[in-house]
């Protein structure tokens, strides 16, 4: 067991606390005192701001420690012990969970201050902040649990925060389905979390339920049950973290206010299902197959993602596909078990997507909530700020030397071909082509050429501070996380990938030079190729297109929504239907409805005696007692 | 000698059931119940009699107490019962009937 320090447990609970008093606030004091927007936000600052306190302060100790003894833990208090399972809400901090813990508060901490600004004039402003905070603090809870249980708990958090916010602007029905499809979809996946938790606990948890002690007695685990527990885990991580076949959720999610989508694609939620295989790593590592099914299932993804993102037309939806795609990359690092490199995909990923996210939400908010690209153009000029943050968030993206997009996805495909997965490093690399393009079309279609709305063109202005400072600071992260990584073939220490190592169970393939100039010339071709398509077509202005033939079919994604609904929603209902009408009321019902009537039969028959007379209730008395003292007497003999 | 008393008392207790039973005036079933509460005092200071203590004539007192108490609360019902109806026949009073 590690140190046991007591400010763990504080870094969920900040958020925690705040959301609840918030939450309070709004309801009770709210609606009678016109509370002003600005006590809210610094209200819902302070405890994202101060658990990234914290996480600094967890880092800093965990760096003190030697390496392979970095784990930090805090046993808040017994939560239930029943036969063999004894679960603690306990919180563990290893290097894996403090890289996590540093971005998501820093980056929740961002996306906090500028939805001050962007959520300015909303009636429900202290609803949105009280949901914010339990988001950030559930995920935070997610990311410190020190068992699959407490895990789980914030698992579910992030699950019910993500509904409400999706479906926050609430008077449009749409919005409400949306939330309502992503809490369904990752219900699906959930009870794959469930019975992977289940099958890990029959396995091995007899002897303690805890990562470290799971990862202690991994070894006993038969390969079958391994097996099961590393698919059904990834179903639950497919619902999260949106890939095939569950990623249908997200793409939806754009319907809550732009800072919840920076949040969701960013900081919290989606990212929790790459560190849930991250720190499952010492199952994973044992079990190759499961590795090259996570592995496929998310490079697919990642270029069924790609194709979707290069036919839409909302500016959000174009970064809903392209955070899909690269939840694809990390999980075809993970899949090939370069968990250090789907990690580094993860944190530089979370700065440039909540930068493009946050600069979408400042074009959206300067031109009065309009999401279609196709009436945006010219910006540049009225909107350097945002103009300058995004294109670098746009270059880190799709993979451009030297942003940090770079060496995290070239680390992901070098590892896939150094691992021999050529397979998987082709379509990686035909995806970085394809991200290139689509990013660089919507940055192209937005910000150059001409205006194709004049008249919001007229009125679009630079947002406020308090909103671009914040994209400044994820422009500087998304310029230079990348270094923190460097790979040896550009004099780098790949720092973070040892700060990970005592945390992940890993087997670093044979650095070869020739195959890591390989990776790095065909990811910056692509890169180069893909930037240039979008030029050529989109570079000085072009018309919104009309989509033909494969395009309109790409556009409708592929119909997968209208499939699912035909072969899962439609048969559900039917069979709802049938359990109602016919099951239900002929079947089910009847043993109870004849208990009903047995009973009102009896009550009948013995209603007799209840005559209503008080003369004969005291017969009754009487009679009775006279039996009662004539059985005394007897027995008493 | 004992027995004497006792026939007295089961008499005045039979007397008191069967005014419950067959009386329908209030009036006269609250008598009948004090009748039958005295004819239980009679039997208990009989017996304390034969067996030379006093423990009989300690629970005979309570059953007067108990019975004074009984009767203020019970003419409250009374004079109750009479607002509602107007009536003090116990065969009026049936809503108890299933």
């Amino acid at each position: 067991m590690g140190q046991s320090v007591n400010y763990l447990g504080l870094i969920p609970l900040f958020p925690l606390l705040g959301s609840v008093l918030i939450g309070l606030i709004h309801v009770f004091a709210g609606k009678k005192f016109r509370i002003s927007e600005k006590f809210y936000g610094i209200l819902a600052c302070v405890g994202p701001v101060l658990s990234f306190i914290l996480a600094l302060k967890t880092f800093v100790a965990l760096k003190a420690l030697a390496p392979e003894s970095r784990f930090l833990c805090h046993k808040a208090f017994t939560w239930f012990s029943v036969g063999e399972l004894h679960i603690d809400m306990g919180f563990l901090a290893d290097p894996l969970s403090c890289l996590m813990l540093l971005f998501v508060t820093f980056i929740g901490s961002l996306i906090h201050i500028y939805s001050i600004g962007y959520m300015g004039g909303d009636k429900n402003y202290g609803k949105f902040f009280s949901y914010m905070n339990l988001f950030l603090g559930a995920m935070l809870v997610l990311v410190l649990g020190d068992s699959p249980v407490v895990m789980f708990v914030g698992w579910e958090g992030v699950g019910l925060c993500s509904y409400l916010l999706i479906s926050f602007y609430s008077e449009d029905r749409s919005n409400v389905l949306a939330g309502n499809k992503a809490f369904i979809v990752n219900r699906i996946g959930d009870l794959g979390f469930v019975l992977g938790m289940a099958f890990l606990f029959w396995g091995i948890g007899a002897s303690g339920f805890d990562f470290l002690s799971l990862k202690a007695h991994s070894g006993n685990l038969t390969p079958a049950i391994a097996l099961t527990v590393c698919l059904l885990l990834f179903v639950g991580a497919t619902g999260k973290s949106a890939q095939i076949p569950l990623y249908v959720w997200l793409p939806d999610a754009m319907a809550g206010p732009t800072p919840v989508s920076a949040l969701i694609h960013a900081a919290t939620m989606v990212t929790a299902g790459v560190y849930m295989v991250a720190r499952f790593s010492f199952i994973y590592a044992n079990v190759e197959l499961a590795g090259n099914i996570i592995a496929w299932v998310g490079i697919l993804t990642a270029l069924l993602a790609a194709i979707f993102g290069m036919f839409q037309d909302d500016i959000k939806k174009v970064l809903a596909y392209s955070t899909v795609s690269q939840l694809g990359y990390m999980f075809a690092g993970v899949g090939v078990a370069a968990y250090s490199a789907g990690i580094f995909h993860v944190f530089t990923h979370a700065f440039f997507k909540a930068l493009l996210f946050l600069g979408a939400g400042s074009v959206i908010y300067a031109l009065h909530h309009q999401q279609n690209i196709w009436k945006m153009g010219g910006l540049k000029s009225k909107m350097p700020k945002t103009y300058f943050t995004m294109v670098i968030g746009a270059l880190a993206l799709s993979g451009c030397p030297p942003f940090s997009g770079f060496f995290s996805k070239d680390e992901i495909l070098y590892s896939a071909l150094a691992t021999g997965h050529y397979g998987i490093w082709m379509v990686g690399v035909l995806v970085a082509g394809m991200t290139a393009y689509y990013t660089f079309r919507m940055i192209f279609v937005v910000f150059h050429g001409t205006p194709r709305d004049q008249h919001a063109f007229d009125h679009a202005k630079e947002s406020p501070a308090v909103m671009t400072v914040p994209l400044i600071i994820l422009a500087v992260g998304a310029l230079f996380a990348g270094f923190l990584n460097l790979p040896a073939i550009f004099g780098g220490s790949q720092m973070v990938t040892h700060w990970l190592a005592p945390s992940l169970t890993e087997h670093h393939p044979h650095a070869s030079l020739f195959i890591e100039i390989i990776a790095i010339g065909a990811s910056v071709a692509a890169f180069v190729i893909g930037i240039k398509i979008a030029y050529t077509k989109f570079g000085q202005g072009a018309p919104a297109p009309e989509f033909k033939g494969f395009a309109e079919f790409a556009y409708h994604k592929f119909y997968v929504d209208e499939l699912y609904h035909a072969i899962i929603v439609q048969p559900y209902k039917a069979i709802g239907s049938i359990i109602w009408k016919t099951l239900e009321p002929n079947v089910t019902d009847s043993p109870v409805k004849a208990a009903s009537k047995l009973y009102m039969a009896i009550g009948t028959a013995f209603k007799v005696f209840q005559v209503g007379y008080v003369r004969i209730y005291a017969i009754y008395m009487i009679v009775g007692l006279s039996l009662m003292s004539l059985f005394l007497s007897q027995s008493l003999n | 000698m004992i027995h004497n008393y006792l026939f007295l008392s089961i008499i005045l207790f039979c007397l008191g059931i069967v005014g419950v039973i067959s009386r329908r005036n209030v009036f006269t079933v609250f008598m009948s119940i004090e009748l039958m509460l005295n004819a239980a005092n009679l039997a208990f200071i009989a017996f304390s009699r034969v067996h030379q203590n006093m423990d009989g004539h300690v629970l005979a007192m309570m059953v007067m107490a108990v019975a004074a108490a009984e009767a203020a609360l019970a003419l409250a019902v009374v004079i109750l019962l009479h607002k509602h109806k107007s009536k003090l026949d116990t065969n009026v009073f049936s809503l108890l009937k299933g």
